[in-house]
């Protein structure tokens, strides 16, 4: 009954929307995969500018919400089989695949996709999920690292993500030197880039619940990266949103996995703080 | 022959030169009490260029954040400003002039409208666009007649 009431409600909201622009408000919905509910709203941690954190998917028309909620209809889950696949195909010098060492990743990497970026003693730099199947392909297999955004790459770490679905996000900023990238990030997220001036903050803070010509501004959360676009047909990941955002400043795009996108993903994770882990969402 | 060619060409580099000198320079631009009172060129602004300088998405790309009602043939008005239906009543022509030549000095510094005609922009500013305002002052100065013709 309350979902049909929801569901009207929704209805009406978007015949009322003028011919400039829709509703502004995230809708008032449960998002539930695979018979689990996500946390698509959350208590904001403490320092953060929202009371509460909101998923992305909130602010996303009725269809591409749909797509989201079904398994079978989204078709980021392909890279999740893809990915699948790479896990248990053997590369490199030395004979082993992923599952070689981490076995079942259902099990292995539960809850890993909720807690990176992490602290990295050896590079001494925070390494994300990305840059972690790159350490274990050159350390661990004797293979090459992926370049960025090879569709193994973005499939690799679309499963990794996918086995913590559901898993509320929080990072250890105490580990290592966390802190310092996390405030190098922050200084970077509220730094005015380009020609036409804009920080993440004044879209994603600023203008948040708004549209900016067609697209209704989120949060710019990560929690649901790699994500699954219909726009360009295929998946699309977190360093390359980053540079996408970045370039409409008419700014020079920082390289993937430079310190100051590393530093950017620290703080840009923290902000989604407590969302569930949604890869692949689906976006438009 | 060739005397009419250069003295053509010298004609034309004077007249080039003459029409950038009557232009005032984005670094020159003065403001005062939330006003640009002078021109930034010699030419008058044409409301009906200024209107394309308004909707199109490389220049003005005013509609991302502005709804217009009267424009209501164009596509995705967003909100993330006020609509400017009725703007021309509520600023003066100079003040106008002064909110695209560079909201900052008008709005404050916190301001998401960028600076059309300004220098004092964010970093890192894309290798061609170095030293470059968003929009020409001819440009700006077609946008701001074409605002004067939003009346309540
Ligand atoms: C020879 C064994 C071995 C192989 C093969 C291997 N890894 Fe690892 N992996 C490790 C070890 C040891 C660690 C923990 C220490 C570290 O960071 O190197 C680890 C850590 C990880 C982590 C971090 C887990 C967490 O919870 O923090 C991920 C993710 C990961 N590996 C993914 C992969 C992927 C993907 C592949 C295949 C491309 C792979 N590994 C291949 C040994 C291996
Ligand atoms: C000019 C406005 C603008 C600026 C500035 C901007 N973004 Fe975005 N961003 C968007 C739009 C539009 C989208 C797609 C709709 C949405 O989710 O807000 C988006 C989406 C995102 C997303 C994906 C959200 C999701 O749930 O799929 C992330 C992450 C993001 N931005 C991060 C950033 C970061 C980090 C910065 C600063 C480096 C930034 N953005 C700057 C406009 C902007
Ligand atoms: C990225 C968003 C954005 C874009 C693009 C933008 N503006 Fe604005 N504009 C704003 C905001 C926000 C305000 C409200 C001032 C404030 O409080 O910061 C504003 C205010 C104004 C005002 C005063 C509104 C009133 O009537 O009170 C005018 C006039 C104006 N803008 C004109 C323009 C013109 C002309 C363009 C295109 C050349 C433009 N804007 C592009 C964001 C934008």
């Amino acid at each position: 009954m309350k979902r049909i009431v929801l569901a009207a409600l929704a209805a009406v909201a978007a015949m009322s929307g003028s011919a400039f622009t829709a509703a502004a408000d995230p809708v008032d919905d449960k998002l539930v995969i695979d018979d689990k509910e996500m946390i698509i709203r959350a208590p904001a941690p403490e320092g953060h500018p929202f009371e509460e954190v909101m998923s992305g998917w909130l602010f996303r028309e009725a269809e591409t919400r749909a797509t989201e909620a079904d398994s079978f209809a989204n078709p980021g889950m392909l890279a999740v089989e893809q990915g699948e696949e790479i896990w248990n195909t053997v590369e490199g010098s030395a004979g082993k695949s992923c599952a070689s060492c981490h076995n079942d990743a259902a099990e292995s990497m539960k809850s890993a996709g909720a807690s990176f970026p992490k602290w990295d003693p050896d590079s001494k730099k925070p390494i994300n999920v990305e840059l972690q199947i790159d350490k274990c392909r050159v350390k661990n297999m004797g293979a090459e690292p992926y370049k960025f955004d090879a569709p193994e790459q973005v499939a690799l770490t679309t499963y990794i993500k996918h086995q913590s679905l559901g898993q509320p996000v929080k990072l250890d900023l105490a580990s290592g030197e966390m802190q310092s990238w996390f405030d190098k990030g922050k200084d970077n997220y509220y730094n005015r880039t380009g020609q036409l001036n804009f920080s993440c903050s004044s879209c994603h803070e600023a203008s948040m619940g708004k549209y900016i010509r067609a697209d209704h501004l989120s949060q710019g959360q990560a929690n649901g990266f790699p994500t699954y676009r219909f726009n360009t047909g295929g998946m699309v990941s977190l360093h390359n949103r980053f540079r996408g955002c970045i370039r409409d400043t008419r700014a020079e795009m920082p390289k993937a996995f430079s310190d100051e996108l590393m530093a950017l993903e620290v703080y840009v994770t923290w902000r989604g703080t407590g969302l569930s882990v949604e890869t692949p969402a689906v976006r438009q | 022959m060739r005397l009419t060619g250069v003295a053509t060409l010298v004609t034309a580099v004077c007249f080039g030169w003459a029409a950038e000198a009557a232009e005032v320079a984005p670094d020159q631009v003065k403001f005062e009490d939330n006003m640009v009172a002078a021109s930034l060129t010699d030419a008058p602004g044409n409301p009906e260029e200024g209107v394309k300088v308004f909707v199109n998405r490389g220049l003005g790309n005013c509609l991302a954040c502005h709804v217009v009602k009267s424009l209501s043939k164009e596509q995705f008005h967003g909100n993330v400003a006020p609509a400017l239906d009725g703007a021309a009543s509520r600023w003066k022509m100079e003040e106008l002039r002064a909110i695209v030549a560079d909201s900052k000095k008008v709005f404050g510094e916190q301001t998401v409208m960028p600076g059309f005609y300004s220098l004092e922009i964010g970093d890192n500013v894309r290798k061609d666009l170095v030293g470059k305002p968003i929009l020409t002052a001819q440009q700006v100065e077609d946008v701001v007649a074409y605002l004067a013709t939003l009346k309540e």
